[in-house]
């Protein structure tokens, strides 16, 4: 037996734990919660953390074995698609930048799904220009007195924390004076307000900050250090983002696909060409997701991420108003407009004209198209940064 | 599983290849030859394929090759696109190769198979040069085969087949004819009597075309209507396939020299490449590029372990990276400005090559045509 804390690498190993945690918890007969909860304190939640946090400090890539394991007994997940913010963004910036008591207080919930985590990040006034934020906490003793406006906070309605940055020293440069919280979703200042998109429905909300009172506590790295600690949060957003093994044809153009095959009075020429070219650049950046995959797997990650989502997004476009297009006299109708509270999205969900709809927002959240190309511009190919005038400004002095 | 990665011996192969050719094939070099009566570099042809060993990659060790593989065979083109090389590699060591040994893997023990065995080990070796008798413009997949060029019994040619590639630089060439009982492949000698190799002004400079006329020409039947076929299908198919790394290399030059110029090149007080509007078309040529490097390795990958649904690969390939060369090539030449109008210039090397390479093993147009049947989205009726 290895002394503790070392890190699991051993497959067998983690298979061996794997079955001795079902043996201990019987899926069919434990409460889905006391299961997930046995297994974050076996470390088998998320095998790459630490010791006493979920994890094992083992490689990433063994993850799949756990689950494979899993899976094979019927053991209950965490439904990983209630809490995206929480398990992707909130999580890694937890571990990274938070205290021991911050990590024990906030991590096993989360991962259980117990507590559900959005972001407070985005605002009216900043939004590609994120660091910009106006939103202002203010030191009063142990806490902080936060007042702003909040907005395209997806699960605000549902989450019990929120990640937040809010500006805490105006008279430095806009990257220099903001500050990371948790901030606590129950606070009466608190006040949450869907915000209905074009699809009619209401995945996020506008979130009102009236006087919240955030203590010290809940501070995640050095006042003025919150831009440092919102990368973390904001590539992490990157990297779960395009991660997985695809099969041909999913997403859209497995939907146009079926549609053109189902429906051979709709087919048009035009439309045939487009559909062809959409196939080959499905394929082409199903491909690019695999090769991407691969480097992964082999230790070398490329920059090739960085393009992943501008690729899905377009695509998603492209073929989701052609298959409205394709559907002819039927596209002329919508499933349903009525404001629904959505948990969790699905692109590829309902009819063809919502479908259509909801993909013009894959090229805005997470990073707007221009946004990346920006990114790739730079990062990648080296070019130089458009000239910029608000660098070394106070942000109290910004045009606003 | 397939795999798009490079692997260790690819990436050193790349490694001798990109040295050769930046110390041999610099593009001031290339563009003095091409206004020659020589526009192929005979010398440096002969140390890619003899010291090197690039043209015996793809062709098994029994055979008298390396018994490599397409894959390393892509490799090698991504380099000759880079450097927009003029050497035979696509009509010798791709097509005119994998024909023969197809019909070598295929034999049937008669005096042809020997005779292409014979062929293959020679051209593997760097010996002698290869040119097979299609217009360059052939579509794998069509199914028909090519009536061009007819043998009588006596076994010599008559007819023309035009816009062959590598065909003034072959020795030997390999032509599909048709004889009284069905299709067959044939070697002729370059120098035989009563044939007529013709160069065109070609749109590519790097890789001319030629019309070859056969007018009672001597020849030597290497299969018949059993292996004809199949063997020139699959050399199609191959350089289809291939071809796609090839376009992926001349695109990655015109990228990466288009990025450079526009870091290098000052106008308005600023670097342009600091303009957002320069670098938003630099960053989506740059994502095709990356999505051409998945799909031309798929390909290969699938050439190379016959995978079935190698024509499924091909076609993504052919069609995506046919369209990204030239998209790349044109956004070099505009984002050049002035400068990339010149001659004196090599982005028009790299806009000819890959215009050529556009229309060559099938536009991406007629791929994008042939998945619609490999991938059941039929075309409309009526």
């Amino acid at each position: 037996m290895p002394p503790a804390n070392t890190p699991v690498t051993d497959p067998d190993e983690l298979r061996r734990r794997t079955q001795a945690l079902l043996a201990e918890h019987d899926p069919a007969v434990t409460e889905p919660l006391d299961f997930l909860r046995a297994r974050y304190d076996a470390g088998l939640a998320w095998v790459h953390f630490p010791h006493g946090h979920g994890g094992l400090d083992a490689p990433r890539a063994l993850q799949a074995v756990v689950d494979a394991e899993l899976a094979a007994a019927g053991a209950p997940g965490n439904d990983p698609g209630r809490n995206g913010i929480g398990l992707g963004m909130a999580a890694p910036t937890i571990l990274r930048y938070g205290t021991e008591e911050q990590k024990e207080r906030f991590l096993r919930p989360l991962w259980t799904g117990e507590e559900v985590w959005c972001q407070l990040f985005s605002e009216p006034g900043a939004g590609s220009d994120l660091a910009a934020l106006a939103t202002r906490a203010v030191r009063e003793g142990d806490s902080w007195v936060v007042d702003g406006q909040k907005v395209w906070t997806s699960s605000a309605h549902n989450a019990r924390w929120a990640i937040l940055i809010a500006r805490t020293d105006p008279d430095v440069p806009k990257h220099r004076g903001i500050t990371y919280f948790v901030c606590d979703m129950t606070d009466p200042g608190v006040e949450v307000r869907p915000l209905r998109q074009i699809t009619g429905e209401a995945e996020f909300n506008e979130v009102f900050l009236t006087g919240v009172r955030v203590p010290d506590a809940h501070r995640l790295g050095g006042a003025g250090e919150g831009w440092k600690v919102a990368q973390t949060t904001l590539n992490n957003e990157r990297v779960a983002i395009g991660g997985q093994r695809m099969p041909r044809e999913s997403g859209m153009i497995g939907k146009a696909a079926a549609t053109w095959r189902e429906r051979p009075e709709l087919r048009t020429h035009g439309l045939h060409q487009r559909l062809l070219s959409g196939w080959v650049g499905a394929e082409v950046a199903r491909l690019t997701g695999e090769r991407l995959r691969q480097q992964l797997t082999a230790g070398h990650p490329g920059p090739e991420g960085a393009g992943m989502k501008l690729a899905f997004a377009r695509l998603a476009q492209e073929l989701s108003g052609l298959e409205v297009e394709l559907l002819g006299e039927e596209g002329l109708s919508y499933d349903d407009w009525t404001l629904r509270r959505p948990e969790t999205v699905d692109f590829t969900g309902r009819e063809a004209g919502y479908r259509y709809l909801r993909a013009k927002g894959n090229s805005i959240e997470g990073g707007t198209s221009e946004v990346l190309r920006n990114i790739i511009a730079e990062r990648v190919l080296g070019l130089p940064a458009e000239p910029r005038t608000d660098k070394d400004l106070p942000w109290k002095e910004l045009a606003r | 599983m397939t795999d798009l990665l490079y692997s260790e011996i690819e990436e050193e192969l790349r490694a001798s290849v990109r040295a050769l050719l930046a110390d041999r094939c610099p593009p001031e070099n290339t563009l003095a030859r091409c206004e020659t009566g020589e526009p192929y570099d005979r010398a440096l042809w002969q140390t890619l394929a003899r010291d090197l060993g690039a043209a015996s990659l793809a062709v098994p060790e029994e055979a008298g090759g390396a018994g490599a593989s397409v894959r390393e065979a892509a490799v090698v083109l991504e380099e000759l696109g880079r450097a927009a090389a003029p050497t035979p590699y696509l009509g010798s060591a791709v097509l005119a190769t994998t024909a023969l040994l197809a019909l070598v893997e295929d034999a049937d023990g008669g005096d042809g198979g020997a005779e292409a065995a014979k062929l293959l080990a020679s051209i593997a070796a760097g010996e002698r040069t290869a040119a097979l008798v299609v217009p360059l413009s052939a579509m794998p997949g069509t199914g028909a085969f090519p009536p061009a060029v007819r043998a009588d019994s006596a076994g010599t040619l008559t007819g023309t087949v035009t816009s062959v590639a590598d065909a003034a630089a072959a020795d030997v060439l390999i032509v599909p004819a048709e004889g009284r009982d069905g299709p067959g492949l044939y070697a002729v000698e370059a120098t035989a009597a009563a044939l007529a190799v013709v160069p065109r002004t070609s749109l590519d400079l790097t890789r001319p075309v030629a019309d070859v006329a056969f007018t009672g020409t001597a020849a030597r039947r290497l299969a018949g209507a059993e292996q004809a076929p199949a063997a020139l299908e699959r050399a199609l198919l191959t350089g289809a396939g291939l071809l796609a790394s090839e376009q992926l290399g001349i695109a990655e030059w015109c990228l990466t020299a288009t990025v450079a110029y526009l870091k290098d090149r000052r106008q308005f007080g600023r670097q342009l490449g600091s303009f957002q509007a320069l670098k938003h078309r630099l960053a989506d040529l740059w994502l095709e590029v990356v999505g051409a490097r998945a799909a031309a390795r798929y390909a290969a990958d699938a050439l190379a372990t016959a995978d079935p649904d190698a024509p499924v690969a091909v076609a993504v390939a052919a069609s995506h990276c046919g369209e990204l060369a030239v998209r790349a090539a044109e956004e070099c030449v505009q984002l050049h400005g002035g400068i990339g109008m010149t001659w004196e210039h090599p982005a028009h090397l790299y806009l000819k090559r890959a215009k050529a390479d556009q229309i060559a093993l099938g536009t991406p147009d007629r791929h994008r045509a042939a998945l619609a049947a490999l991938v059941d989205l039929p075309v409309p009726v009526g």
